[in-house]
């Protein structure tokens, strides 16, 4: 065993499911680490996991995963890293039994043990809780959730570290959960290694700013970032962000040399933004981060100080992300090009628009916009761009309803307009947009009480 | 004596700051962050969350409430019902709310010169 320095260094494998294939090899393989976070799941992600689960019980973890353990776990072991992943989604024994399957087929076997974090999830137990009186109310809107209870396809408390340090402090070498905190895999390592108190409020805040910086991976490291955006050296060989921290709460965000990005306390503070609500009080299940006590200092090339966190103590309940079925969508478009683009998008809007009428089709919602003229801007564009010599206009309508029928008579009403509306018309290659069903996300809080963290640690 | 007129020019938002915008449900924001320390007071003064919600004025459905980040330089916008009902809802381009932050740099501030 190697021995153990003063800084613990957590590196950023995966900032989303779907990040860069590349980017856990690349940590694992370009310096020394001793853990590697990634994070998978989205607000959305737990949905598509519980409806793949449905289908096949095996499955309902990110798939992604495993391909990646497969081509890391032999330099993971022998290098002594340490793996912290929310890739269990739905189903995070389903996942650890594949990681197990997959080490010993590496001829791993006898040398990991897989720690799995369970207990999130509330899907089986929503009418029990429903009963006792917790109305899971909607945080925008306020409704009770018994208004789409039946509606209701996935659930599930946002559990923080603590559930993590426990797998961590039973030997595990790879800790797979399902919807623990994007933050909290961050946070664990540190509160692991050096020991931290569960009411030492500023170093756990500390650690969930760190958690914060980097787990949006590469939007930390040059990725995504305005600032001087085209002196960003060599975004194409990107070296995601590693967290080098002290026992004392402070740390350092750097990453590995040779790699492309940058590391600034430009880049730093637009990732500290992202996302942000009220930066007095970024509530986690671990305790409230001040955003406002945040100190950063560049502190050579690629390398950020971040020090001053303040924290205060956890609030009792927990946040629970819910998924419910919402209703179907479809978005469909058309690319008009020079001369008049614009104003031929918009002829071929009003002319479908008359035609799904005519049709006596009704919408919750139709939307148009027209990519290239103000699809991202809106009337902010539309007030200082010229749009009578664009080169062309994507016309992009997209309609929502509860009714599926009426989506679906709406995707055929697209391509004929090739022929039948207005001219220049093109880029309908894809062919018919398919109508999508919609899982909606419900946020609620639950009482800390009724939420019991599950762990156990297995060996491979 | 005649009164002396202030005489102001147009500084748009793009010289002054950056930023990085994202989603919560149907909420966007904005964090703006301030490119010189210097320029952070004027961003406080001028930037105000009424100011913001003119700015948006046809885009967002909802309030604009605003954070001041004096250590990082920076404001928080919460614009909320900018997003057509947010995440898989929504029908827009930009569901996430993730070029918000530069429609904000569109903001044009008059400044004494």
């Amino acid at each position: 065993m190697k021995p153990r320095s003063a800084t613990l260094r957590i590196a950023a494998g995966q900032g989303f499911w779907g990040d860069w294939l590349e980017a856990p090899y690349r940590q694992v393989t370009g310096g020394p680490i001793d853990y590697l976070m990634m994070d998978y799941l989205a607000e959305v992600t737990m949905s598509i996991l519980q409806k793949q689960k449905s289908r096949d019980p095996s499955l309902g973890y990110a798939k992604d995963f495993i391909p990646q353990m497969e081509r890391i776990l032999p330099i993971v072991a022998q290098r002594r890293i340490k793996i912290t992943a929310n890739a269990g989604g739905v189903n995070p024994r389903g996942c650890a039994q594949a990681v197990a399957e997959t080490a010993r087929r590496l001829r791993l076997g006898g040398k990991l043990r897989i720690g799995v974090v369970t207990g999130d999830d509330l899907l089986g137990r929503l009418d029990g809780l429903l009963a006792r009186g917790h109305e899971l109310r909607n945080l925008d809107t306020g409704r009770p959730l018994s208004d789409v209870r039946d509606r209701v396809v996935s659930a599930n408390a946002y559990l923080g570290a603590w559930p993590v340090v426990e797998a961590l402090r039973g030997g595990a070498d790879i800790v797979v959960t399902g919807r623990v905190t994007d933050t909290g895999l961050t946070l664990a390592p540190m509160m692991h290694a050096f020991g931290w108190r569960p009411d030492a409020w500023d170093l756990l805040a500390a650690g969930t700013v760190a958690g914060h910086t980097i787990e949006c991976g590469a939007q930390c490291s040059g990725g995504n970032c305005l600032v001087d955006w085209e002196r960003i050296p060599d975004l194409a060989n990107v070296g995601y962000p590693i967290v080098e921290a002290a026992p004392d709460g402070t740390f350092e965000i750097t990453k590995h040399p040779g790699t492309g990005g940058r590391i600034s306390v430009a880049g730093v503070k637009e990732q500290l933004v992202y996302e942000m609500g009220n930066p007095a009080e970024y509530i986690t299940p671990d305790g409230i981060a001040d955003f406002t006590t945040i100190r950063l200092e560049q502190r050579g090339k690629d390398r950020v100080r971040v020090s001053g966190v303040r924290g205060r103590p956890a609030t009792d309940k927990l946040k629970v992300s819910i998924g419910y079925f919402y209703g179907y969508k479809a978005v469909g478009t058309l690319v008009y090009a020079w001369p008049d683009a614009y104003r031929k998008a918009q002829a071929a809007d009003r002319i479908l628009r008359q035609r799904l009428a005519d049709l006596g089709l009704t919408f919750e919602s139709v939307l148009t916009e027209f990519v290239g003229a103000d699809a991202t801007h809106g009337p902010l564009a539309r007030a200082s761009a010229p749009r009578d010599q664009l080169p062309e206009v994507q016309l992009r309508i997209g309609v929502r309803s509860p009714d599926k029928a009426a989506v679906e008579r709406f995707t055929r009403e697209i391509a004929p307009l090739i022929l039948n509306g207005p001219p220049s018309v093109t880029g309908f290659a894809g062919g018919r947009p398919k109508p999508e069903e919609i899982v909606a996300y419900w946020p609620a809080l639950l009482d800390r009480r009724t939420v019991e963290p599950c762990v156990e640690v297995v060996d491979v | 004596m005649r009164k002396k007129a202030v005489r102001r020019k147009t500084v748009p938002l793009v010289e002054l700051a950056h930023a990085r915008s994202g989603d919560k449900g149907d909420t966007a924001n904005v964090g703006l962050i301030a490119l010189k320390p210097e320029y952070y007071p004027i961003l406080v003064k001028h930037v105000t969350a009424a100011r913001v919600a003119r700015h948006f004025k046809g885009m967002i459905s909802g309030p604009v409430e605003r954070y001041e980040l004096p250590n990082l330089h920076a404001l928080n916008f919460l614009l909320h019902g900018a997003l057509d009902g947010g995440g898989t809802i929504s029908l827009k381009t930009d569901a996430q709310g993730k070029v918000f932050s530069t429609a904000l740099l569109r903001l044009e501030l008059e400044l004494p010169k």
